[in-house]
């Protein structure tokens, strides 16, 4: 009987609910708003001067994008399979979005004696969750583009999925050195490693390189945006899709764009740690409330990386593509790793 | 090989140094070229707000003149039509009446004018052709328009209006 008597602890149950509606919700306003982002920063590169006419600066033209998109005519092809090719968009959008609930926010929050933690769910395998979850994201790709039934989809879902499979495995080992370090896989241990020593990325150099060139590849970003390529796939997996659909698949590329610089931020850059925190005399609160300040600070830095290198570099040839994952990439992370644990062991005996 | 003009620079086709391969040295500068380029000035002129000045001899849409004592001045000789080459100058002429002679300057004066703005490149011959003075290119352009029929210009358009008689607005 005493099973019955599990006592629901309400108050952290609406906590919990109010903390993720919060994050999705800042998840979906960021993604909108890294759309007119993208637009202003290409603009910029090209001396041009991008969105200004919907509302003041153009702020308003996420608004008239997204409206325009549920307007748009909805087609789904005769030849396609109509189950498979309602899920992919939803496949990928549900991966965008469920990454970010291991993410700490920030610290902790205390609001009338009640200790509330600023992370969905500090679960001990955190970025294995991530990890896991990333590698779903690219279903969506493969499952649209074959659902599509167009040549130049099953390409692009072909090159998705053997351009997630390069990339992952440099991108695991990269973080296995990381994890020699911090000797915890849970974000929060993480980034409470990083608060009281130095920041990660000063200890792993390569490694961060290394995870950095295979977050562009995972969120498809360009020099790695293969299975999109506009100019030799008309468009690629999300060729055939219109409406919501195909503002699902680019609304998902940007949530995980907005995702991987949250994750880069918090296990390389400290995440919502800053120099000098404890030691301004602050309230423990107001504390708290300047981390969130400083993760979505260095998170805005890397989506302007993200942005940056995209009107740089020139899209990768497929097999240059394959060449760096496996001939470079899996090497250097492999050394980095053998170095990590080689100065360990050293230190330790 | 005898080369035309000398100018020719031979392509360099020396296998890349390790600094080359690396890759990541010439990622950064072309980095540093797009982040220079985006505190540069803008080209773009922000239209409706703001409008580039259009030089002194600009040749935008046409006007008809009118005299000191705001009696029409073409008179329908045709020579402006002739000289056009776009052929986009129509006109039919007319007899002035006893008792016109406030409203047209000669004996003869055009009924019809219609210039079809599609067609005209401004190139001003019709300005340079004209004996009487009586047309004349402005610093405007042509409007937008929905329809190909509204770039046709009559006189009701083309004409200035009278000083003596300001137009009064038809139903």
């Amino acid at each position: 009987m005493t099973l019955l008597t599990i006592a629901i602890d309400w108050a952290f149950v609406i906590e919990k609910i109010l903390l993720i509606s919060a994050v999705l919700a800042v998840s979906l306003v960021i993604a909108m708003y890294e759309t007119y982002g993208e637009r202003k920063v290409a603009a910029w590169i090209q001396d041009r001067r991008g969105p200004n006419r919907a509302g003041p600066f153009g702020i308003l033209q996420p608004l008239a994008d997204g409206g325009k998109l549920f307007f748009k005519e909805e087609i789904i092809p005769a030849t396609a399979n109509r189950f498979l090719f309602i899920l992919g968009p939803s496949i990928a959008m549900l991966a965008a979005c469920l990454t970010s609930a291991v993410i700490p926010w920030g610290d902790v929050l205390t609001i009338a004696g009640r200790e509330i933690s600023l992370q969905v769910a500090d679960v001990n395998i955190g970025v294995l969750w991530i990890i896991a979850v990333l590698g779903m994201g690219v279903y969506g790709i493969m499952i649209g583009g074959w659902a599509s039934n167009n040549k130049f989809s099953l390409l692009a879902a072909c090159r998705g999925a053997s351009q997630v499979i390069s990339y992952e495995l440099p991108m695991g080992l990269a973080l296995i050195a990381l994890f020699m370090i911090s000797g915890s896989l849970s974000l929060k241990d993480i980034v409470e490693q990083q608060r009281d020593g130095v920041w990660f990325v000063l200890l792993q150099p390569l490694g961060f390189l290394i995870f950095l060139i295979c977050a562009f590849a995972e969120c498809n970003r360009t020099p790695f945006d293969l299975p999109e390529a506009e100019n030799e796939l008309n468009g690629g997996y999300h060729l055939e899709y219109s409406s919501m659909k195909l503002g699902f698949y680019l609304f998902a590329e940007y949530i995980n764009m907005f995702i991987s610089s949250a994750l880069m931020a918090t296990l390389y850059f400290g995440g919502y740690s800053f120099p000098f925190m404890d030691s301004l005399g602050l309230s423990p609160n107001m504390v708290t409330i300047l981390g969130i300040v400083a993760l979505f600070l260095k998170t805005f830095i890397f989506i302007f990386i993200f942005m940056w290198v995209r009107w740089t570099i020139p899209r990768f040839r497929y097999d240059q593509l394959m060449k760096l994952g496996w001939n470079v990439l899996i090497p250097l992370a492999l050394l980095n790793m053998l170095v990590t644990g080689a100065v360990i062991l050293y230190r330790q005996g | 090989m005898q080369t035309l003009t000398n100018r020719a620079q031979p392509v360099d086709r020396r296998p890349m140094t390790f600094w080359e391969k690396m890759y990541l040295p010439a990622i950064a500068k072309g980095m540093g070229i797009t982040l220079s380029h985006i505190f540069k000035k803008k080209a773009t002129v922000n239209y409706p707000e703001e409008k580039r000045p259009f030089s002194p001899v600009f040749r935008g849409l046409h006007i008809l003149n009118r005299d000191e004592e705001g009696r029409e001045r073409c008179t329908a000789c045709g020579l402006c039509a002739v000289a056009c080459p776009a052929e986009a100058i129509t006109m039919e002429a007319a007899e002035r009446l006893p008792g016109e002679e406030h409203l047209y300057r000669e004996e003869k004066y055009a009924a019809r004018y219609e210039i079809n703005m599609l067609r005209c490149i401004f190139c001003g011959f019709c300005e340079e052709a004209c004996p009487k003075q009586a047309i004349y290119m402005t610093e405007t352009f042509a409007p937008a328009n929905y329809q190909r029929k509204g770039f046709i210009y009559g006189k009701d358009d083309l004409l200035i209006p009278d000083p003596k008689n300001p137009i009064t607005v038809k139903k």
